[in-house]
């Protein structure tokens, strides 16, 4: 119970981060890439804000034994740069500066109901199932 | 509140989520490989992933109803683009392991040379691709 009540209010929170921090409009973060335009460094502001809350917070919750609501922490441990890794960071950047939407972004802002937003998260979730077999073939 | 207030303020709340989902549920909070599990992992691990996106959905629309937050701009991109641009994300999070989320927030909080290498090839096929629409095709 206490792991499924932490989900919901970890995904409220982040969803609420990501309204507040203007990430929900994909014209700040087209803006942010856009940096031969009108260059706009909002994004910067939110990955500094984040990156800085999360490196203090993890270098302090991973020095215990174990999360509260599970047996162990489910890290990754990979340090190999593999072809998909690469491949797939490459093609996500592609379609991320096309549209202005990352997957966490493009889910939060749901709520508004715009059909680009409605259209753009069912073809994301098919693109998500496709890399399974196409991760067989690169 | 200037904008670059409210993005921190923002980027903060979305590290303390983050935080949170390692300290209570030992995972990373990472919205590609949360949201692909919840169509792919055995069904007693869905759950949870079910709920973490309800809670983004409604996160992201709270501040616009509770405070004076204006609505996000309805993006700029014909039906095509945007087909297109959630396949590639969805392919490319899929095969990268991670997005902004995962790989940006994260995995380079954790400085892991896969999340960092990763991070910076996206962020540079990112600016590539705005190049290309706006600056080549004046999109």
């Amino acid at each position: 119970m206490g792991k499924l009540i932490a989900a919901l209010l970890s995904g409220l929170i982040f969803g609420a981060g990501l309204a507040i921090s203007g990430m929900t409009n994909t014209f700040r973060v087209q803006g942010f890439l856009d940096i031969a335009g009108a260059w706009d460094p909002t994004l910067a502001f939110v990955m500094g804000g984040g990156l800085f809350v999360t490196f203090i917070g993890y270098k302090l919750v991973l020095r215990r034994p174990a999360p509260l609501f599970d047996d162990s922490f489910s890290v990754p441990t990979r340090t190999d740069i593999d072809k998909p890794l690469w491949i797939g960071a490459a093609l996500f950047g592609i379609g991320w500066g096309l549209v202005g939407y990352c997957p966490g972004p493009a889910v939060a802002g749901l709520g508004y109901a715009y059909t680009p937003t409605l259209i753009f998260v069912p073809t994301m979730i098919a693109g998500l199932l496709l890399a399974r077999p196409l991760s067989k073939m690169v | 509140m200037h904008h670059f207030i409210l993005a921190a303020i923002g980027g903060a709340m979305i590290g303390t989520a983050a935080v949170a989902m390692m300290g209570l549920n030992g995972r990373i909070a990472g919205i590609s490989g949360i949201l692909s599990g919840v169509f792919t992992q055995p069904v007693n691990d869905r759950l949870w992933r079910v709920l973490f996106i309800v809670g983004l959905v409604v996160g992201g629309a709270l501040p616009g109803l509770l405070f004076n937050l204006s609505a996000p701009p309805v993006p700029d991109a014909n039906i095509g683009l945007v087909i297109a641009g959630g396949l590639l994300v969805g392919i490319g999070t899929g095969l990268g392991s991670g997005c902004t989320s995962g790989h940006g927030i994260c995995g380079m909080a954790r400085l892991s040379k896969r999340s960092i290498i990763a991070t910076v090839i996206f962020m540079f096929t990112g600016v590539a691709a705005v190049y290309i629409l706006r600056h080549l095709f004046g999109g």
